[in-house]
């Protein structure tokens, strides 16, 4: 349980990681909070001849509401979301500090950053899930410039992004709020990576949904955004009826696998049950 | 045999550990949790599980509480920690919230109380009166395999009593 041996350098801008990572030739992780990271070094899961820390690169933290969309800086913190002022975060964004009480621990919270959630890629992580809910674009900054990547190309599988070595997550750029939105999970253990996770955000009036979103996370190698819920729910009225349908056209349409966690039949019952739950959320929240 | 070495491979960390500064060359791959034990002495930190899901390693970093096998010791540099032996007066007297633990049962084998007591510290830093379910909450990240919890929540309950009484005893002489 001890990480193997690699340089560290502390970049004091993200435009300084971007030339060191050039530099350095896909040989080095970026290292941010480190809350996932240090586990995959310890375990020799991740062995990176080197670390470019950006942890304290000032000003890379910021949240910012322009438009209708949200930006966060790759390196605001989950406990900064958490406590994030809820009047900047007018629709379905305001879900943001419920969601992340949903992750990991107050220690974990201090440090994990929501960047390296998204360049982490584990799809059942909140923020990835979200990420995808929320129509997000992903700017990564290299030595050649930025680029922005929409959240349906970004992540390519189990802990796999379209981020280039070369490259650092600069910023999240969240599209699409909607007017209501909710997040739920279900976890073995308080703080765990879920075994599943689904949310929901709607846009329109309760008796008549427009663009509505669904996405379960932990049944495939990305979030899974669910035509089918989705399709159930576009034009009609939020009823107990069009919310048990969306369920169901879910968890038909999930092709979860079975590990020793949970078999595939458990996650595909738990995307019905979660699915209802957070459209019911929604639906609560817009009719308290 | 010739020890394969990499440039930058260990860095000069300056750290400030429960008031004592220390300069220390470190290997950039050592956690600060081994740097601590190892380098520095202070086996009270205790390592559970080594990635981030037992908390036993819990220390405080500027008064906030990290989980010291999830920082590298380089990325503590310049920072002031604070580990358990940091608690206790010089002559022994034991903090409040070891205090508390003590009179209320909130311990049996002790493996995960340095983690736990500093977490407390930190909640009853920024919440003198925390009610049971902050208190949960907040502890949610510590394992105890020994205890059912239910002691450790009646003594920092307690603990946020003692801190709260000691800080109103200045004011009472005055």
């Amino acid at each position: 349980m001890k990480p193997p041996p690699f340089s560290y350098r502390r970049a004091a801008s993200l435009g300084e990681a971007a030339e060191w990572l050039a530099d350095l030739g896909g040989e080095a992780k970026v290292l941010a909070g480190g809350q996932s990271l240090v586990p995959m070094l310890s375990f020799r899961l991740a062995r990176p001849s080197a670390l470019v820390d950006v942890s304290r690169v000032p000003d890379a933290c910021d949240l910012r509401h322009e438009e209708g969309r949200l930006r966060i800086g790759a390196l605001a913190t989950h406990r900064q979301l958490e406590h994030a002022p809820l009047e900047e975060l007018p629709g379905g964004f305001a879900l943001l500090p419920r969601a992340a009480r949903l992750v990991g621990h107050p220690p974990i919270r201090l440090r994990g950053t929501f960047g390296g959630s998204i360049a982490h890629a584990d799809p059942a992580a909140e923020w990835c899930v979200l990420a995808t809910l929320f129509d997000a674009e992903i700017v990564a900054l290299s030595r050649a410039g930025v680029r922005t990547i929409p959240v349906a190309e970004f992540f390519r599988g189990f802990f796999a992004t379209a981020l280039r070595p070369d490259e650092v997550l600069a910023e999240v750029v969240l599209r699409h709020g909607g007017r209501e939105a909710a997040l739920v999970e279900f976890a073995r253990r308080h703080g765990d990576f879920a075994l599943v996770a689904a949310a929901a955000s709607l846009d329109g009036t309760p008796e008549r949904v427009v663009e509505p979103r669904v996405v379960v996370g932990g049944v495939h190698d990305v979030p899974f955004r669910s035509a089918a819920a989705e399709a159930a729910l576009a034009g009609a009225a939020l009823t107990p009826e069009a919310i048990a349908a969306a369920a169901a056209a879910a968890a038909a349409e999930v092709e979860p696998a079975s590990d020793v966690h949970a078999d595939a039949a458990h996650r595909r019952q738990l995307t019905g049950t979660l699915v209802r739950r957070a459209l019911e959320e929604v639906r609560s929240r817009w009719r308290p | 045999m010739e020890a394969v070495t990499r440039e930058n491979d260990s860095q000069l960390v300056s750290i400030v550990v429960n008031g004592v500064r220390r300069d220390l060359t470190v290997d950039c791959r050592r956690t600060l949790a081994d740097v601590l034990r190892e380098e520095l002495g202070l086996t009270g930190t205790h390592l559970g599980c080594e990635h981030g899901v037992c908390g036993a390693c819990t220390i405080l970093l500027d008064g906030r509480s990290v989980r010291s096998c999830l920082l590298l010791a380089v990325q503590a540099d310049g920072r002031v920690l604070e580990t358990v032996e940091g608690l206790a007066d010089d002559d022994g007297t034991l903090h409040p919230i070891q205090e508390a633990f003590s009179e209320k049962h909130g311990l049996q084998c002790g493996f995960c109380t340095p983690g736990f007591l500093l977490s407390v510290r930190e909640l009853l830093a920024t919440h003198p009166d925390p009610d049971e379910e902050l208190i949960r909450n907040w502890l949610s990240g510590n394992i105890c395999r020994c205890t059912g919890y239910q002691n450790i929540v009646e003594a920092v309950q307690y603990a946020a009593e003692l801190t709260r009484a000691e800080a109103l005893e200045p004011a009472a002489r005055t």
